[in-house]
């Protein structure tokens, strides 16, 4: 039973636990380095995404192919945008956001065999003037520009 | 082209709901503004007129702009790479009077590559998109053998360096998605039309099936078209002229 405590505990270190779990097993357990770059909140608070952010991305995954909803709060693209590493521009490798985690936690992802791993350029995301032009002479709405 | 009942009240509805906004604002331009937390709609049925008499023999732009926007790339296996659009050459053996035309998917309404999939990852969106799920794609190419127009390829090799809007991976069926990220966007054409007018040949229209007022439709009605296969009886959303 002791081993399977202490088997729940290292799970839930990166999953939840409070900085007081992690600052007593400081030491003994390692840890996954957990490199945030951006922002000081996700779209959700930190212990529901550790918790639930497969679940977000699949729900996500199915609205934007079937539905064509595109909203870009609980998107794979937007995690990526904001995740990935400034200096790799990707939220793989040793450090990346997602591999770090999900290595140390030996949960294989199969998202970046299909997905690109690198953030989009600022450029790409907001469109190109061409294309704002076009939609103005159209009378369509630009799309909302995030910041 | 008739009219269930389902889309006569929906169109209805629509059309209530239209004549309350703002005068000048008119319900098309309302529903090409769909926000991006709409789903799509049957309200709009997207397709591309192709006039082969405009299509340059010896012109890839099309097919070049469609690999580049989705990053199709040659992986050195011309048997087996990916194709979204290619070229087609017609000769008239009697005449000798040679055509070119580009073909990609269809876009049928009845399309046959749904019907077989195991898995419900060929799929087609309520706007007439026909796309395949990747995530739920098992590789089985039932697909691919049922499509008469030949417009789906299998990913045999491991890819990187994907576009942010064409997700491809190895095991995975894929063909022309119409642009649908382009389509979702708003920017009303696709790569192959915009490279296309890019170059002057003006061979590819993009546009709305269902909107009679669109270019597409009215070119539709007042000239003669054809369907590929026609006999198949599978209503393309891509139609072509002069051939």
């Amino acid at each position: 039973m002791g081993l399977l405590a202490a088997g729940m505990l290292a799970v839930a270190g990166p999953a939840g636990a409070s900085d007081k779990d992690a600052s007593a097993k400081a030491g003994r357990v390692p840890t996954p380095v957990i490199k945030v770059h951006k922002g000081d909140k996700c779209v959700e608070p930190t212990e529901v995404m550790r918790r639930d952010h497969m679940n977000m991305i699949l729900h996500q995954r199915d609205e934007t192919m079937h539905r064509g909803i595109r909203s870009s709060k609980h998107s794979l693209k937007e995690c990526i945008n904001c995740h990935a590493d400034p200096v790799t521009n990707s939220v793989l490798g040793p450090e990346g956001f997602c591999e770090a985690c999900h290595t140390y936690a030996a949960v294989s992802m199969d998202c970046f065999s299909c997905h690109t791993p690198t953030a989009e350029s600022k450029a790409a995301a907001l469109g190109d003037g061409d294309r704002l032009l076009n939609m103005i002479q159209n009378g369509r709405r630009a799309p909302e520009v995030r910041p | 082209m008739s009219m269930n009942r389902r889309d006569f009240l929906a169109a209805g509805g629509a059309a209530v709901a239209g004549t309350a906004l703002l005068p000048g604002l008119k319900l098309i331009e309302l529903a090409q503004a769909r926000s991006p937390d709409e789903a799509v709609t049957s309200l709009h049925r997207w397709g591309l007129l192709i006039d082969a008499s405009q299509c340059a023999t010896g012109c890839d732009a099309c097919v070049t702009a469609c690999h580049e926007e989705n990053g199709v790339t040659d992986e050195g296996n011309p048997a087996t790479d990916a194709q979204w659009i290619r070229k087609v050459t017609l000769k008239d053996k009697q005449t000798g009077f040679v055509q070119t035309l580009p073909m990609m998917c269809l876009h049928c309404e009845h399309p046959p590559c749904v019907d077989v999939c195991p898995t419900g990852a060929s799929f087609k969106r309520a706007d007439g998109i026909v796309l395949v799920d990747k995530h739920i794609c098992i590789g089985c190419r039932y697909c691919m053998m049922a499509c008469p127009y030949k417009a789906r390829s299998f990913i045999h090799e491991n890819i990187t360096d994907q576009k942010h809007n064409a997700p491809r991976g190895k095991g995975t069926v894929e063909s022309c998605t119409l642009c649908v990220h382009k389509v979702d966007r708003g920017d009303g054409t696709t790569a192959c039309a915009e490279a296309c007018t890019k170059e002057g040949h003006q061979a590819i229209l993009f546009g709305d099936l269902k909107d009679p007022n669109s270019e597409i439709s009215m070119r539709l009605a007042a000239q003669p078209s054809k369907q590929i296969r026609a006999d198949l009886g599978l209503n393309t959303g891509v139609r072509y002229q002069n051939i």
